[in-house]
């Protein structure tokens, strides 16, 4: 049988992966998609708090519906994100994150 | 014995790390997003182990079809010049390091925190549905709000404006 220690674990594995990809990538493209492996890491977790642990009868889908709005401020943060990508490429013909250091103080 | 459902998990889960792997280490920037796509496809796995059957759907859809396809177009729109050779910051022991602690960090603190459990139900397309547009409609709604703000948002930042750009 599945049990909730499986999904954490997974989830676990899959936070870290996305953290390393945040944390080592140059690319502000893999960064982006480093961040969303971790997005479904929190998912993976989420579904199995609610498979597993009781709600109460009144709120049985609420862990559903909040992976429904992960997803979704996921993709407007996706849209958000690459936007400011092609602009930043447009101005400063990199996707480069160490060359884009105009906040750096 | 081991059972059906944990074989078709552990099939999903290879999925999932195996394709989160090739993001953060393939040199090749093509190559990561179709990673990036194996790793959603078996987080749908997931979702549909635990019969969440419309997050398998949404998921399939969105992550599959949308985000992969934009990330895509993105790559192609920023012509990124070493395309087939990135290299990774020079730090990158230390986020290693650094990632390998944090997932030590959690699965310790998984296995030392007891849950209780219950035996595991599905939520149907129905009771979900009722939940979304009845206690969670406001929500819902403002989801709605971020979705368009964003699409306007996104419109606005990539615009030209004849020629002064």
């Amino acid at each position: 049988m599945i049990e909730l220690a499986h999904l954490q674990v997974l989830a676990a594995a899959l936070f870290s992966i996305g953290l390393y990809g945040v944390l080592a990538r140059r690319s502000a493209v893999l960064i982006l998609m480093s961040i969303e492996l971790m997005l479904n890491a929190v998912n993976i977790n989420l579904i199995g708090y609610a498979t597993f642990v009781d709600f109460g009868e009144a709120q049985r889908a609420l862990g559903q519906v909040l992976i429904i709005f992960v997803i979704t401020v996921a993709a407007a943060e996706l849209a958000l994100a690459i936007a400011i990508i092609l602009r930043l490429y447009r101005n400063r013909s990199s996707v480069n994150v160490d060359q884009i250091d105009a906040l750096r103080w | 014995m081991v059972s059906q459902s944990l074989v078709f998990f552990y099939i999903a889960a290879a999925l999932v790390v195996m394709g989160g792997l090739g993001v953060v280490l393939t040199r090749n920037i093509v190559y990561a997003a179709f990673a990036l796509l194996a790793a959603m496809l078996g987080v749908a796995g997931v979702f549909l182990l635990m019969f969440a059957e419309f997050l398998a759907l949404v998921q399939v859809l969105i992550y599959g079809g949308a985000v992969v396809i934009v990330v895509l177009f993105s790559l192609m729109l920023t012509r990124i010049q070493d395309f087939e050779n990135l290299t990774d910051h020079r730090q990158w022991p230390l986020a290693a390091l650094f990632a390998i602690g944090v997932f030590a960090l959690l699965v310790a603190a998984t296995l030392t925190t007891s849950v209780r459990v219950v035996e595991r139900e599905s939520v149907g397309f129905r009771e979900l549905g009722e939940s979304l547009f009845t206690d969670w409609a406001v929500p819902f709604e403002v989801a709605s709000l971020v979705l368009l703000v964003a699409l306007i948002g996104s419109i606005v930042l990539v615009r030209t404006t004849g020629g002064r750009d």
